[in-house]
């Protein structure tokens, strides 16, 4: 498998999506990204023009400069055969969320639609497009799924993740409770009412203590930096990594 | 305050429920146990999904062609000798009520659980007219005992420990109880059973009409329902205007799904359809039936393409169950009569220049459960965005929230801005993690994150964005 999956993405060239999140604040992400699609033989470009999908605009009520991000968006994408995205959310934005913003205007509609098309969320990418579920990485330790809310609820993210994190080797996966609720992290949800984002992550960070993993493993960065910062603020040793960090890993222990 | 809602005044009832422990204990165990009951109910029965698409389409059929509904609804129900009127707002309702009270002499009338009761304030209309308003739903009870609103949909007490319950009733009787819930429970039934045969009127409320057969339906666990239905010689049911469905095929499919969202039961101990009072010869029910079918600020949806379809609301709770933040805070953190996901869109859509209930758009994370859970599938967070979107166009966003955002936003399409600007963060989150003078200068000149750096550690931020190290990363190849 590992041999003939050197070839599987060979002749296949994407456009990475990075989001403005993993870009100012995750770099690593992106890079373990493009490490794990090259290794596949995945041409990837980054279009230097990309700045953010919109998403923070649309939710925070600004329609218009969230209009203006998403047109923006779809003119930087379009011309690539395929975009991966590293977060379920900003993919989410551009499969549900431009549906919502270009409803009444065909044209622009058509577009967004053609994107979206061809617009995976990156552990999709990997599965239903490449085909991969093994992917020979390795790390050692026990990690524990936290399922982003639009990832599965918005872009309806299915069990991709988890059979990707099932063939690392030497990984355990904790059974995580209520694993489906949401972190707390809601965008301008967390600085808007801190207090009670500060409840909702709580709530995860206990469930994760419980669930004996050291590693919390997820989709979305946003996510991952809000249980990071909750988990280092309550002293729990507990490393939060996007999945394609967990799959860039060859060796055992943390990256 | 973090001065960046409308008024902060759902954030300060926020901060009230947070602090109190045993209410945050007790909303979050009863959530979790009904969330709980819905997925197992929806497990087993198999056809849950194609049950939902069901009622989703049932729901908007009707409301897609209301007022020929209402009609065929209503000339049935009338044939059959139920008295209907109609209520444009909450005062009317009240009156109409009261009117019929004063009619029949009634001093005493015997309420069975109704959300729209709560919602036009009816028991405060009954006993301004000097009529005794008396809520036989053990946990209404319990709330009017307490002089407090419910904070449930389906659950009233939701958020009340159980020795606070048994100081009440022990007020209440002037004898000590204990907590066990058969005593509780036995002394209501005790204390309430004297006055159904009391009560000249029986009030409900009406789960859903049904226009083929002209019928109102109840459902109910306690039975009280049926009590206050039954024994009173007058009933008087208050229906939501969208309260319908056009077909008993259509009931059906509420039958097997209001339960089950709101419980986890397969079907409530009590299903009782009701079509008219009782006929000659018969020796249960009542001798009239008065169905009141109330608007306030309904229909006015029907032409609100992005919020009608949450007129297909059945009010069954689930979305209460599921959305963090109402487990987090509980339901008088909204300070609506409607809590939770539902009550944030219905409630400022109900009253447009109410700047309280607006703000109430930020309540959420916007993570979905709310839509995941809704048995007819409203997609409320998508709802809640589009109300953020109008409140900031009415200017009602927190103002320095809403200018932030707005910057941000408008930095976003200049990408030499949008890096500069994310240099130039990252180096001031940098030097704020650092811990020197400079850091924390940049940290208090952003008031905005002060608060959520205290309840969470600094990201590592980088020095380099992805963008700066990509030519680095081109050359692995």
């Amino acid at each position: 498998m590992t041999e003939r999956s050197e070839a599987v993405g060979a002749r296949r060239r994407v456009a990475l999506m990075v989001t403005c999140l993993v870009d100012q604040l995750a770099p690593e992400v992106g890079v373990a990204v493009v490490r794990v699609l090259r290794r596949q033989g995945v041409q990837v470009d980054f279009p230097r023009a990309q700045t953010c999908c919109g998403q923070a605009a649309w939710n925070g009520g600004l329609a218009d400069e969230a209009r203006a991000l998403a047109e923006r968006a779809i003119e930087i994408f379009e011309p690539y055969e395929a975009v991966v995205v590293p977060s379920g959310s900003c993919a989410g934005m551009v499969h549900h969320g431009y549906e919502e913003i270009f409803r009444d205007d065909a044209a622009w509609l058509a577009r967004a639609r053609a994107l979206a098309a061809k617009t995976h969320e990156f552990s999709q990418y990997v599965v239903s497009v490449l085909g991969l579920v093994d992917l020979g990485a390795a790390r050692d330790g026990t990690c524990a799924y936290h399922p982003s809310c639009h990832a599965t609820r918005l872009l309806g993210l299915g069990d991709e993740p988890r059979r990707l994190l099932e063939a690392v080797r030497g990984l355990r996966i904790a059974t995580l409770a209520r694993a489906e609720d949401c972190c707390g992290f809601g965008g301008a949800f967390c600085a808007k009412l801190p207090e009670l984002s500060d409840a909702i992550v709580g709530a995860k960070v206990s469930h994760l203590a419980q669930s004996g993993a050291d590693t919390v493993v997820s989709s979305d960065v946003g996510c991952l930096l809000n249980i990071q910062g909750a988990c280092k603020h309550r002293g729990l040793p507990i490393e939060a990594l996007h999945i394609a960090q967990v799959l860039e890993g060859r060796k055992g222990g943390a990256a | 305050m973090s001065g960046l809602g409308l008024h902060d005044a759902f954030l300060d009832r926020a901060r009230h429920a947070l602090g109190q422990e045993h209410l945050k204990q007790a909303v979050r165990r009863t959530t979790d146990r009904l969330r709980d009951g819905r997925a197992a109910a929806s497990a087993e029965a198999g056809a849950f999904e194609a049950w939902r698409d069901a009622l989703s389409e049932a729901r908007r059929r009707a409301i897609g062609r209301l007022d020929v509904v209402l009609q065929a609804w209503q000339a049935r129900a009338e044939a059959r000798g139920v008295l209907v009127h109609h209520a444009v707002d909450a005062r009317e309702a009240c009156d109409i009520v009261v009117g019929i009270a004063r009619a029949k002499g009634a001093r005493l009338a015997a309420k069975g659980k109704s959300m729209l009761s709560e919602e036009i304030e009816l028991n405060q209309a009954l006993e301004a007219a000097c009529v005794e308003a008396l809520e036989t739903d053990l946990g209404e009870w319990i709330i009017q005992l307490a002089g407090e609103r419910p904070s449930h949909i389906i659950l009233p007490v939701v958020h009340k420990p159980r020795g606070e319950i048994r100081e009440l009733f022990e007020r209440h009787g002037g004898e000590p109880l204990s907590d066990e819930t058969r005593v509780l429970a036995g002394y209501a039934r005790d204390r309430l059973r004297a006055e159904f045969l009391r009560a000249e009127l029986g009030v409900t409320g009406c789960n859903m009409a049904i226009a083929e057969t002209g019928s109102i339906a109840l459902f109910s666990n306690e039975g009280n329902g049926r009590m206050v239905s039954t024994l009173p010689r007058t009933h008087v049911a208050l229906m939501g205007v969208e309260r319908i469905v056009e077909t008993l095929a259509d009931f059906a499919h509420l039958v097997r799904l209001l339960p089950r969202s709101a419980t986890g039961q397969r079907v409530t101990t009590y299903v009782n359809v009701l079509s008219g009072p009782a006929r000659p010869g018969e020796l249960d029910g009542p001798e009239e039936l008065h169905v009141v079918v109330v608007d306030a600020g309904r229909t006015a949806q029907l032409a609100e393409r992005d919020y009608r379809d949450a007129l297909a609301c059945v009010r069954c709770g689930a979305c209460l169950n599921a959305c963090p933040v109402y487990s987090a805070v509980g339901g008088h953190a909204y300070g609506t009569v409607y809590p939770g996901p539902i009550g944030a869109v219905i409630e400022p859509l109900y009253a447009r220049d109410d700047e309280r209930r607006a703000e109430l758009a930020e309540a959420s994370s916007l993570c979905g459960a709310c839509h995941e859970a809704c048995p007819v599938r409203i997609p409320l967070h998508d709802m809640l965005v589009r109300l953020r979107q109008d409140n900031a166009r009415r200017g009602r966003g927190g103002p320095t929230a809403l200018a932030l955002q707005r910057i941000a936003a408008r930095a976003m399409a200049v990408p030499f801005v949008y890096d500069a600007a994310g240099r130039i963060a990252r180096r001031a989150a940098r030097l704020a993690a650092g811990g020197g003078q400079l850091g924390r200068w940049a940290l208090g000149s952003a008031p905005v994150l002060r608060e959520l750096l205290r309840r969470r550690a600094l990201p590592d931020v980088p020095i380099r964005s992805f963008r700066e190290l990509w030519d680095e990363l081109e050359e692995e190849r």
